[in-house]
């Protein structure tokens, strides 16, 4: 029988009021402003602004207070929020040789030009709690030394003169975007990129984290990680130039790895590039393992089978608003469905002979 | 005749001013006809692959726009980040005083203080990030 229902306005009308003031926490302690979650939860506001695929920390901070710290609840915020805003253009593609950076490392070259800068970094911290922190103190003062004023160099650049990694083709191709065409298959690396760039962090360093184990084996070097600023350009039609309209913060990974040549191509490196919004490291290095794997077809390489190499698999599982979209509908009613379940159980039961069915139980 | 390059600058300069801080420099309202009401939107941002090959999507930001003709005749227009509309529209208004008799008047009181402002932040967090630089020294070398 078929029974449509309506109700429950007021229990979530109520449940709502309850989730505000649970929100809010004992009001005996001080309520979070914005400004702190940006200031002082920074690199959860870069997550959220990488995954939510919008660049604004204000509104990530705002996200994250009203999901209550649920990183994957403040994206979707994002994301939501993002798709009522015009679009005004595309910026130039960033130079991320001209950036200021902050952190610089390398883990291939010790004596990379522009040196070992290793900015703030959790970095050789002993990971032990520090309980000066439950205590409220003086704002603490880095020490300072005399600044760099010339762009730091890539790195991959040096390899690059001597013919030892493969180049980058060049082009100025719009590239294609997932946010207004569907993602179809195959993908190219262009898609590819903005795809993982924006995907789950978690998902996204398990898929890196099982090419290092063997899975899609490629051991991948960091040649550099850089994190810093760069300015944003963007060609102003009224104009007839491009001037620059905002900074980002960024980070960007390269890595570099072992490929043995083929019949048209000698021994070179091969590389991997990972960008994302922030200081976002984990991720960065992530993206670029994820990316190297997926590259196997146009690098002639053989299909191990590996869950990182089947751009399907990673593309499809990366976003995790669409992940928790369809895995959160299923505790949302199904009251029908399960019904007509019930009834098929029922009727299956009850064509099948009674010692069996007792056997069963 | 203003040359391109330096009003790209000084766009630059007033797009990626702290809205409060611009609003300190420049509070007088000059006479003017809205082209384009302040609005908010999005813009996409491209990286390239390997930082130097073909480019992709990596994600959008915030951005307003406005634009606006003074009661003299200039034409002022401001793309600016975030959404904060007052500075959009304070950012066209100078974009057009620039462009005009009052311009020295603008640089002095607006993109001088600004400019400094802007390369002592950035001069002090690269010192920083040089005070953690390694210096690597030699414990002991392999051959005899």
């Amino acid at each position: 029988m078929y029974v449509a229902v309506k109700g429950g306005e007021r229990a979530i009308e109520n449940a709502h009021a309850f989730l505000a003031e649970d929100r809010r926490g004992d009001p005996a302690v001080p309520e979070l402003s914005v400004a702190q979650i940006r200031e002082q939860m920074a690199l959860a506001v870069n997550r959220v602004m990488a995954e939510g695929s919008l660049y604004d920390p204000d509104l990530a901070a705002l996200a994250i207070k009203q999901a209550r710290g649920d990183l994957i609840e403040a994206i979707f915020l994002i994301r939501a929020y993002r798709t009522t805003l015009p679009r005004f253009g595309s910026s130039k593609p960033l130079d991320t040789g001209a950036m200021a950076c902050h952190r610089r490392i390398s883990a291939t070259f010790k004596d990379a030009p522009g040196g070992q800068v290793l900015g703030p970094t959790f970095d050789y911290t002993h990971r032990l709690l520090d309980f000066k922190l439950m205590a409220e103190g003086e704002a603490p003062v880095a020490p300072v030394a005399e600044p760099r004023r010339e762009p730091t160099p890539h790195i991959t650049e040096f390899l690059n003169k001597d013919g030892m990694i493969e180049e980058e083709a060049q082009s100025d191709a719009m590239p294609p975007d997932l946010t207004r065409e569907p993602l179809e298959l195959p993908a190219d690396r262009a898609l590819r990129l903005q795809s993982i760039t924006r995907g789950d962090e978690g998902f996204i360093l398990g898929m890196a984290y099982s090419t290092q184990r063997g899975y899609a084996r490629n051991h991948a070097f960091v040649a550099e990680l850089r994190i810093g600023t760069c300015s944003v350009e963007m060609e102003i039609p009224e104009l007839g130039f491009a001037v620059e309209i905002g900074e980002v913060t960024l980070t960007e990974c390269e890595t570099v790895n072992q490929f043995k040549g083929s019949k048209t191509e000698p021994a070179q490196f091969t590389r991997g590039y990972g960008l994302v919004f922030g200081q976002t490291e984990r991720k960065a290095i992530a993206m670029a393992l994820v990316d190297r794997a997926l590259r196997w077809k146009e690098l002639g390489e053989d299909n191990s089978g590996a869950p990182a190499q089947d751009e399907e698999f990673v593309l499809y599982h990366a976003d995790n608003i669409q992940a928790t979209g369809f895995l959160e509908h299923i505790k949302l009613p199904h009251y029908v469905d399960f019904q007509s379940e019930l009834e098929l159980v029922r009727k299956l039961r009850a064509g099948v002979p009674e010692a069996l069915r007792e056997a069963a139980e | 005749m203003i040359a391109a390059e330096d009003r790209k600058s000084w766009m630059g300069l007033l797009a990626k001013a702290r809205p409060a801080a611009l609003a300190a420099l420049w509070d007088e309202a000059v006479p003017h006809e809205v082209l384009r009401a302040p609005e908010v939107g999005a813009v996409m941002v491209q990286g390239r692959m390997g930082g130097t090959g073909a480019p992709f999507n990596l994600g959008e930001m915030t951005v307003t726009r406005c634009s606006l003709r003074l009661a003299t005749g200039e034409v002022g227009h401001a793309t600016v980040q975030g959404r904060d509309k007052d500075h959009a529209r304070r950012a066209a208004m100078l974009d057009a005083l620039l462009q005009g008799p009052r311009r020295a008047e603008v640089r002095a009181r607006v993109l001088a203080p600004l400019g400094a402002q802007r390369a002592r932040e950035a001069e002090h967090r690269a010192a920083k990030a040089a005070a953690t630089r390694v210096d690597f020294f030699t414990l002991v070398r392999g051959e005899d």
